[in-house]
């Protein structure tokens, strides 16, 4: 075997630990720049927008002028669809978790859907928008309105409640199913009084999380054919409507710089929210958990 | 008390029990329906697009629609080569990796490597901020910030190119790909790098070189996963990189990608049956192919390929 001489030995040692050194300065600056880029995108925002806050900003509608453009049609728009989303993704994503989870776990089917699943999660969000499009608007006839823009985000969002109420359920320990059981306990009681409780904080986490990431979207909508210009409120849930995110969209794409400045008025408005709802997410999971620990 | 656990007569507990026994076989009825109502959105989409996407190819030859490259159906003089499509898709997603593979791969490896747990445990949610900021707001962050400083550094880079909304979809991206590269460093067992360690390996050779290896089936699936979600990204490109279909992989100039043009139609009043409304299926019909094919992938790389310590 070849034995390197001690001066040899040394200035490999000296060598590789400069590397290191130097790699591990990469590494963090890495995390530097993108921490950096996101405080670059708020600072940004934030002064461009922030002198477009005002009350009439808030509840006015949208106009051909800058300075009267308001956002009330949109944030209303975004309230509905998003409950009408939030709803039905919350029922079909919860019935669905449980029946993989507790009645056909293990099951071919259950395999198979959960593949599917993870796919549906791959799908691009403007192949929804289409779907949306030629399911709810023309083959249901529900018209470009509030419910067909709603239901197109809740099979958007529907893979994420799906994996979180899933894995929420999984969570709950089996002897508490088996306990309950051997009181004689049917299935559906087994899963109403026990795992439900139990996985809700979960289940309620994913919820959130499926619902800002509707609240963000604007490629399906736009799809669909969601509105661009609403000087109305929706008044039923078959009218016509427009959403936060297709508003600050038509605006940045117009060349008067007013309308810019609407539009990073209404993305920290988006934003605020987004914020809200997170923070919502984490108090109400946290106040539940303490309730069953 | 002794009333109270008196059973029910005989025939009340058995009209009780057919009761529960009906509703249990409803509600799993009801259950099962609505798990495989997410296989049915899989069948919907696909037989969506297929069904207008087969009378577009009736118009339209598919070898003209996969192998020409001027893609102009919005004008008189029609010509429907996707390929100009999909360079402008191929082009932005490739530069957003190049920006978000080496950024989103370092941060993995400082912060499963190198940084304390304090660091780490306030810097990864504030990185996953970034991939909940909707897409809209990366767009007008990419034309009216991003653009403006590119085009004072080189006069040559027009007003929508291709190259600031790529790097704008890079950040968004990057903690998709630090955030599930992370985790599969993490699940790198200790001893592992113990053993390297013992070897007297320094921290940047039991990085690269026992760790990533070890994680590499979960780094290649995120890294797909990442060039699926660069594909399928609307918004950016819609704003920052234009409406110009053209087969070029020139950073600086206008181009379109599939999803802004599928945007691009639906914006218009393109009447439902006409030629327009219908490319939007074969092109939107490519992109979910596309898009199906990389998801597959990143599943199979995981399944297959995971290495099993412990």
């Amino acid at each position: 075997m070849a034995v390197i001489p001690q001066t040899e030995f040394q200035r490999r040692r000296a060598r590789r630990k400069w590397m290191g050194r130097a790699f591990h300065a990469m590494c963090l600056l890495s995390v530097c720049i993108a921490l950096g880029m996101l405080a670059v995108l708020l600072a940004y925002l934030l002064i461009q927008g922030i002198t477009g806050i005002s009350w009439s900003f808030l509840t006015g509608f949208a106009s051909r002028h800058p300075e009267q453009a308001g956002i009330k049609a949109a944030i209303l728009g975004s309230i509905y669809v998003v409950v009408v989303a939030g709803l039905v993704s919350f029922t079909l994503g919860v019935a669905t978790a449980v029946y993989l989870e507790e009645y056909a776990a293990r099951s071919k089917f259950a395999k198979i859907a959960k593949i599917n699943i993870a796919n549906l999660a791959g799908v691009p969000s403007i192949v929804y928008g289409i779907l949306g499009l030629q399911i709810f608007v023309h083959s249901l006839h529900l018209g470009k309105s509030v419910l067909a823009g709603g239901f197109t985000l809740a099979l958007l969002v529907l893979p994420i409640v799906i994996v979180a109420a899933g894995e929420a359920v999984r969570a709950v320990p089996p002897s508490f199913r088996e306990g309950s059981y051997a009181l004689g306990a049917t299935r559906w009681q087994v899963i109403w009084h026990i795992v439900f409780p139990l996985a809700f904080p979960g289940i309620l986490t994913g919820v959130i999380l499926a619902v800002s990431r509707a609240i963000g979207e604007t490629a399906p909508l736009i799809a669909m054919g969601a509105l661009t210009f609403v000087p109305f409120s929706p008044d039923s849930p078959l009218s016509r409507f427009t959403v936060l995110p297709i508003q600050i969209f038509n605006w940045t794409s117009r060349p008067q710089e007013g309308f810019q400045e609407a539009a990073a008025a209404g993305i920290i408005v988006l934003l605020v929210i987004l914020l809200m709802m997170n923070a919502g997410a984490v108090i109400l999971r946290n106040r539940f958990q303490n309730k069953w620990d | 008390m002794a009333r109270n656990v008196v059973s029910p007569p005989l025939g009340q507990g058995t009209r009780n029990a057919w009761k529960r026994k009906f509703l249990e076989r409803g509600i799993a009825t009801l259950l099962f329906l609505s798990s495989f109502l997410s296989i049915l959105i899989t069948i919907g989409i696909v037989a969506v697009l297929l069904f207008e996407a087969i009378t577009f190819f009736a118009d339209v030859s598919f070898w003209e629609f996969i192998t020409g490259t001027r893609w102009t159906p919005l004008f008189s003089s029609k010509q429907f080569g996707v390929l100009a499509l999909v360079a402008g898709t191929t082009l932005t997603a490739v530069m957003a990796m190049v920006v978000a593979l080496p950024l989103g791969l370092m941060s993995a490896i400082y912060l499963s490597e190198y940084s304390p747990d304090k660091v780490r445990r306030v810097v990864k949610p504030v990185l996953e901020v970034l991939a909940g900021i909707p897409t809209v707001v990366y767009g007008y962050f990419a034309l009216l910030f991003v653009t403006p400083i590119l085009r004072s550094i080189s006069g040559d880079i027009a007003v929508f190119n291709a190259l600031s909304a790529s790097i704008v979809m890079g950040i968004m991206i990057l903690p998709m790909v630090s955030s599930l590269s992370e985790d599969a460093m993490r699940s790198v067992p200790r001893t592992l790098r113990e053993g390297a360690y013992a070897l007297g390996s320094t921290k940047l050779e039991v990085s690269t070189l026992v760790v990533v290896p070890a994680a590499l089936s979960g780094i290649v699936s995120a890294f797909i996963l990442a060039v699926s979600r660069a594909i399928g990204e609307t918004m950016i490109v819609t704003i920052a990189a234009g409406q110009n279909p053209s087969f070029t992989l020139n950073p600086f100039v206008p181009i379109e990608t599939m999803t802004a043009y599928i945007v691009q139609v639906s914006q218009g009043d393109a009447p439902a049956g006409s030629i327009e409304f219908k490319t939007i299926f074969a092109v939107a019909l490519l992109l979910f192919a596309i898009t199906l094919v990389m998801n597959l992938l990143s599943q199979y790389v995981v399944s297959r390929f995971r290495e099993e310590y412990e």
